[in-house]
């Protein structure tokens, strides 16, 4: 955005240009989830020696549009019991506030919508946000499934989003800022400077790394604690009343909080756009990206490395669920309160302790 | 006014990917109206019980623990919430800052520490 700030005198430029900006990002997002479910589905077949899809397009790679397509041309029940209005609220609120959420995400260099100076403050507020859709298609359906299944997906996701909470702190303690792009430039070099793995802070960042990605599974509803559809008691939990399109928004809007998650992830503990060996010397003027412009060059080959480093977070959640059998309630709750709660709580101590008496020692 | 602006400007697009998130949901919910089938009965319209009638009201009572964990993450987020600004300040504020949250800190794990004897945690 900064390049076109002599542009904020016409506000009708402004906003077509992040019209612009959001729909590509959009557009983009909705395709690469349609695919990274279509890869989601292939590793749990490989793990279980099954094909998965292999049908729609070559080697089943349009497997997504066709299920969308019979997602919006199945029938839309909504059942004579429920609250019609917010049986109908709760999916497009599901999907628009995890979407909104991407306004923050540094793709590549200069390459977001936002560049809010509270980028993470706004993402915990719109994540939390996330538990109404679930609570209003829960109670709204007026069944008891949904009821039931509602009221543990909401525990279960304010729960762990204390110990995101901290976590998140403790992110924010050694890149002091909390606009995502500085805590991306923070991270600048090779992998050694990523927070999860940049010494010495190495001992308390790596661990916090693991309980960021276990809480953002919890947070998301992914095995193994995908209890809210426990299919064995709950049926489906909250959606087990919702088809068509609605179940669509529903499904769409938990594939964008997922994507999202494995975006933090990368963009808080893997080094965002940066890759994991340096900059090799790539953007100077003699070389490719002299040709194409060193600011474009460089927003590619960052955009590249960031889709990969989602695409790999997101292996790790696909492998997750084909590897790990699914937690009982009371032992979601106990992780949740009584290990990640206390852990990332010392956590924040150790690390603010470190900040603050290495900067004196400095000073 | 004048300094508050560009912060302000910084909101827009959200705003806008705010719409154009609405814009999309419609989109496909009046897709959908226009395309998919609708054949409503009572059968399909009561609410999914494996194959049972509905015994009674779904209205049911529950558990008290889920309020529960409602309080103690409201307790815990406030906190988090107040850690942020001291977080992004910490630089500026230095050792006097750093042990006045570790005070601050102690009194709230000292109550987590009864929430944990007291049961709250437990899950039977």
């Amino acid at each position: 955005m900064e390049q076109f700030l002599g542009w904020t005198e016409n506000p009708i430029l402004l906003v077509l240009l992040s019209l612009g900006q959001i729909l590509l990002v959009t557009v983009v997002l909705l395709l690469a989830i349609a695919f990274l479910l279509y890869f989601d589905r292939k590793v749990l077949a490989g793990t279980m020696l099954r094909k998965g899809p292999n049908v729609v397009g070559p080697f089943g790679l349009f497997q997504s549009f066709a299920d969308f397509g019979k997602f919006v041309l199945k029938e839309m029940i909504i059942p004579a019991g429920a609250n019609k209005t917010v049986f109908m609220i709760a999916p497009i609120l599901a999907t628009t506030l995890s979407l909104i959420c991407w306004a923050v995400v540094p793709i590549a260099p200069g390459w977001v919508v936002s560049d809010l100076n509270v980028g993470v403050l706004y993402l915990l507020a719109m994540s939390s946000l996330g538990v109404y859709g679930v609570i209003m298609a829960g109670w709204a359906s007026n069944s008891k499934y949904p009821f039931l299944g509602g009221l543990r997906s909401a525990a279960q996701m304010v729960s762990y989003e204390v110990s995101i909470g901290f976590v998140l702190v403790t992110v924010i303690l050694l890149s002091g800022s909390m606009n995502l792009t500085t805590i991306v430039e923070s991270q600048t070099g090779g992998f050694w400077n990523w927070y999860a793995f940049k010494l010495p802070t190495i001992i308390v960042m790596f661990p916090m790394m693991v309980i960021f990605f276990i809480s953002a599974l919890a947070e998301t509803n992914r095995p193994p604690f995908d209890l809210p559809e426990a299919e064995s008691e709950l049926v489906a939990g909250y959606q087990v009343e919702y088809s068509g399109t609605p179940f669509l928004l529903i499904y769409l809007g938990e594939q964008i909080a997922i994507t999202l998650m494995c975006a933090m992830t990368s963009v808080l503990f893997l080094g965002g756009w940066h890759s994991p060996v340096g900059d090799l010397g790539l953007f100077d003027e003699n070389t490719l990206a002299g040709l194409l412009g060193t600011g474009t060059f460089e927003s590619l080959i960052g955009a590249f490395w960031f889709a990969l480093k989602v695409t790999f977070v997101f292996f790790m959640f696909a492998f997750v669920r084909a590897l790990v059998p699914r937690y009982r309630y009371d032992q979601l709750m106990r992780l949740g309160w009584k290990i990640f709660l206390p852990t990332s709580l010392v956590a924040v101590l150790l690390i603010s302790g470190y900040v603050v008496y290495t900067s004196a020692a400095a000073a | 006014m004048n300094e508050l602006q560009p912060v302000l400007l910084n909101y827009l697009p959200v705003i806008i990917f705010l719409v154009i998130g609405l814009g999309l949901c419609f989109a496909f919910l009046l897709v959908s109206t226009i395309l998919a089938p609708s054949k409503p009965d009572p059968e399909k319209l009561s609410a999914y019980e494996c194959g049972f009638e509905a015994f009674d009201d779904a209205r049911l009572k529950f558990d008290v623990r889920f309020y529960l964990v409602a309080i103690l993450f409201i307790i815990f987020d406030l906190e988090v919430a107040f850690l942020f600004p001291w977080a992004v300040s910490l630089g500026t504020i230095g050792v006097f800052g750093f042990w006045s949250m570790v005070v601050f800190l102690g009194v709230l794990t000292v109550g987590f520490i009864y929430e944990w004897r007291s049961g709250a945690l437990e899950w039977e």
